[in-house]
């Protein structure tokens, strides 16, 4: 057990810290960050692309775009700078003519305006030699592909493959079984703030105004693959302008703003990645192809559960989505098996999307499970209910807290559920097919292991120090009153400074952890500060302390847990696809600011509907190209598209987690949402649709 | 030579030269310095770029400068009123990029409602419509959240035009 905080502060509906500078666009990111005292004009950076998926450079002329008035460098792999480790090869940028996907930069252009730099960029010449092997085999994901390899681990150190018991027997002898395979596609976030850096190289000193969501992560990153000392890199990052995971992890386009800037000594130098540059750059969801089988009792008790996962990966490098991780924690059944396959592939490396794992994961099980329900004439809500575990299936170990039948029963209240008729295509109102549908939702609780934090008195106020980062997530108003009740006084004189590498080390905003894993250690800060200085510190007064270990997490299985309802709306003659209604009902442990929180579980559930709906990337398997690379053609939810959208939660006090008693709630509300309305929309129209996006040409076929 | 223009934003004058390429936005962020429109696509396609200019909302990366010779230019930063406060109680944001473009495209919608403009939702041509859930949705398209902060912004909205809640 956790001493958890006595909720004051937290709890309350506060307005974000920084709404008002928000609301006039006055809060500075990355792209423009003023240019610092003694600096020079800045300059502007844009960059050229590979135009094939695999190849090698053969010829790259320069001299057009150099000729060019006001250009100051054009860098490519016979010029830039040699980079102190090239381990990563995403981030070995203009280190060598190899070509290893579509959209990789080949040369970046430094110029005194960012007119210039992008007509001098249109003037590089480059020739190359595509390698001459059968090209669609190389881009195209498969089940049946002789390449599929089992990689080590998937992502977050999760087992690659798991069983238990004996599906193939259980399969043999339960009375009722299915085998259904469901696909989702290739996503890209697509924050609305591109991927942008502002850069300065002093000669001695490298400062990034990266937008990130973890400045460590950057600093160390670029610490390593420039060969400087910790001391010469600073990243600072005040606002993000969204990330959802792709700016989790530094791309290619940091390296390349640090290579600019130290190409251009005194100049910062400001990169920005173009929309359409950032779906090769910026990286991308796994498309996932997933084999299901249920094996159960007529009673709809599960016998058996199995998920076999086909993903890719990139040649470049490795990245194991952990789609098959929430299927060993949903639901009871003595026999199960969970497999991970990648094919390596032409394509950029993919990466973190808000829930990985569980979000494509939670597609296919939660359909199968709707179909199993159909087949045994059994209600959706009630067939999961049945197959609540009373511990971890696969580890035996119980959870911390568990509510999902709780949110389950509360969603089909507030829904109207009750009075549901479970025939698909019956209802049609002016014209549209109208349905219903169900699905769950989990997401681990994650608490990272290492941040730092520190609390000084300042005048009559109190002040927290911490590296992390505030995507709209709301910490710089969620991390204050944390801070309060755990010093015990108000609200209103706590600041907590974030997104700075000269604060103390921050683990990366991701991964829902942000609120556990920093209030943790701001938690543990206010107590070493309050055991060394009483109730009465003076100006000066200073603690720090680290996230401390927390004993319960080898005991218990922790996860937040949700059910999400959807009325889905079919045109009879269009086939177009409408949600008029989403409700989802979350456990997500103690809530502590209820407006922000609420944001963010709406964000998710808009998330899902884009997923459930609108988005996919369309790679063309002949040249690895994302074809619709822009917002007019990768379709996200716009206002019009989000009808009636409501979030709940329960009240949930889970005393082993964290002493804010938190879960995270960043990522849940995507979780389940697209596997909602697939199930309403075979519901009204009795088309049962496998392969994400929901399209018209699906629900017409 | 790059010609000369003056414009006048949130109520100061400017009076600048510029490359005949560059768009309003990258005017207004590159060589103003004022950088509360936001480039979220550069191709008019996601509305962060949203300013009024002489009153109307324009995306401002699909406007060339030099077109907009003598304009009044309104960002969000020169958006006084309701609408700021409206935003913020509804918490019609989260990270903030598109935030200025929504605001200067809400301070549209109310004007052209207020001028009787209907969209493509108004089912009586011939009245003044109600500006409800459907007809703010509508009117607010043009402007992408990736936050998903849709609902909120419709309050906002809705707050700001005083009209009452559903």
């Amino acid at each position: 057990m956790t001493d958890v905080l006595e909720p004051r502060a937290i709890g309350r509906d506060l307005l974000r810290r920084d709404g008002g500078l928000k609301v006039r666009g006055t809060a500075v990111y990355a792209d423009e960050t003023p240019v610092p005292e003694g600096a020079g004009p800045p300059a502007y950076c844009r960059v050229v692309t590979s135009t094939v998926a695999r190849g090698r450079i053969v010829d790259l002329d320069t001299t057009a775009a150099e000729a060019l008035d006001g250009v100051q460098r054009v860098l490519t792999h016979a010029t830039a700078e040699h980079l102190a480790s090239t381990e990563d090869r995403e981030l070995a940028v203009l280190q060598d003519a190899e070509v290893g996907f579509r959209g990789q930069i080949v040369a970046a252009v430094l110029a005194d305006s960012d007119e210039i730099a992008r007509e001098a960029a249109g003037l590089v010449e480059v020739r190359y030699a595509a390698e001459a092997t059968n090209a669609e085999l190389r881009a195209e994901l498969r089940a049946d592909r002789t390449d599929l390899y089992t990689p080590e681990k998937v992502n977050a150190g999760h087992e690659t493959d798991t069983a238990t018991g004996n599906m193939d027997d259980a399969l043999a002898l339960a009375p009722v079984t299915l085998e259904r395979t469901y696909r989702t596609p290739m996503q890209h976030n697509n924050p609305m703030e591109p991927h942008a850096t502002s850069a300065l190289w002093t000669g001695t000193h490298l400062t990034l105004w990266d937008s990130t969501q973890s400045v460590h992560r950057v600093r160390d990153t670029v610490v390593q693959v420039f060969g400087l000392a910790p001391e010469q890199v600073r990243v600072v990052c005040p606002y993000v302008g969204g990330g959802f995971g792709s700016k989790g992890t530094p791309h290619a386009n940091v390296v390349t703003a640090a290579l600019a800037a130290r190409a251009l000594p005194g100049r910062l130098v400001r990169f920005a990645l173009t929309r359409q540059e950032m779906f090769a750059l910026a990286g991308h969801r796994t498309p996932t192809i997933q084999r299901l089988q249920l094996a159960a009792e007529r009673d709809g008790t599960l016998r058996g559960i199995a998920i076999d996962v086909v993903e890719q990966t990139s040649k470049v490098k490795e990245f194991a989505e952990q789609t098959g991780v929430p299927t060993r924690t949903m639901y009871a059944a003595p026999n199960r098996r969970t497999t991970h396959r990648l094919a390596a592939l032409d394509v950029p490396v993919p990466s973190w999307m808000r829930a990985p794992g569980e979000c494509p994961g939670m597609f296919g099980p939660e359909v199968a499970l709707d179909e199993l329900a159909v087949e045994l004439g059994i209600d959706p809500v009630e067939l999961r209910i049945r197959n609540e575990p009373e511990v971890d299936p696969e580890t035996g170990r119980p959870f911390s807290s568990r509510n999902l039948v709780a949110c389950l029963r509360a969603g089909a209240e507030r829904f109207g559920w009750a009075d549901r008729d479970p025939e698909p295509g019956t209802r049609r109102v002016d014209g549209w097919w109208v349905g219903t549908g169900v699905a769950a939702s989990v997401y681990p609780t994650i608490r990272m292991t290492k941040s730092t934090a520190t609390v000084r008195r300042e005048g009559d106020r109190y002040v927290g120090r911490i590296g992390a980062a505030d995507l709209g997530t709301g910490a710089y108003t969620v991390l204050p009153q944390i801070l309060a009740d755990a010093l015990g006084v108000d609200e209103a004189r706590v600041d907590v400074l974030l997104g700075d590498t000269d604060l103390p080390e921050a683990s990366v905003a991701g991964g829902s952890s942000g609120t556990t894993t920093w209030g943790s250690a701001l938690v543990e800060a206010a107590r070493e500060f309050r055991d060394e200085f009483g109730d009465d510190p003076r100006e000066g007064d200073e603690a720090a302390a680290d996230v401390p270990p927390n004993p319960a997490e080898q005991e218990y299985v922790m996860s937040a847990f949700g059910a999400q309802f959807a009325e889905v709306r079919v045109h009879a003659d269009t086939g177009e696809v409408r949600v008029p209604r989403l409700y989802g009902v979350f456990a997500c442990g103690r809530i502590v600011n209820p407006r922000t929180a609420r944001s963010q579980l709406l964000g998710g559930m808009t998330m899902g509907l884009g997923m459930a709906l609108h988005e996919q990337s369309l790679l063309d398997p002949r040249t690895g190209a994302v074809v619709n690379h822009d917002l007019a053609e990768y379709h996200v939810p716009a206002n019009a598209d989000v009808a009636d959208l409501q979030a709940h939660w329960l009240d949930e006090d889970d005393p082993y987690v964290n002493p804010m008693g938190s879960k995270g709630v960043g990522e849940i509300g995507i979780v389940g949402t697209a596997a909602a309305v697939a199930n309403a929309a075979w519901h009204a129209t009795g088309v049962r649709v496998r392969d994400l996006p929901i399209t018209l040409d699906k629900v017409l076929g | 030579m790059d010609p000369e223009l003056t414009l006048t934003v949130d109520g100061a004058t400017h009076t600048t030269t510029c490359d005949t390429r560059t768009s309003l936005l990258d005017l207004l962020r590159r060589r103003l310095g004022i950088t509360s429109p936001k480039k979220g696509c550069d191709h008019g396609q996601c509305g962060a770029c949203t300013v009024l200019v002489d009153g109307r909302r324009v995306l401002s990366c699909l406007t060339l400068a030099v077109t907009r010779d003598g304009a009044e230019v309104v960002t969000a930063a020169g958006i006084d009123g309701p609408l700021p406060q409206a935003f913020q109680e509804a918490d019609g944001f989260q990270c903030g990029y598109c935030t200025p473009g929504q605001v200067c495209s809400a301070a549209g919608v109310l004007d052209e409602h207020a001028r009787g403009w209907p969209s493509v939702v108004t089912a009586d041509l011939t009245d003044t419509p109600a500006l409800d859930d459907a007809e703010i949705a509508e009117r607010m398209s043009g402007n992408l959240c990736r936050c998903g902060a849709y609902k909120g912004i419709r309050e906002a909205v809705r707050t700001a035009a005083g009209a009452a809640t559903r």
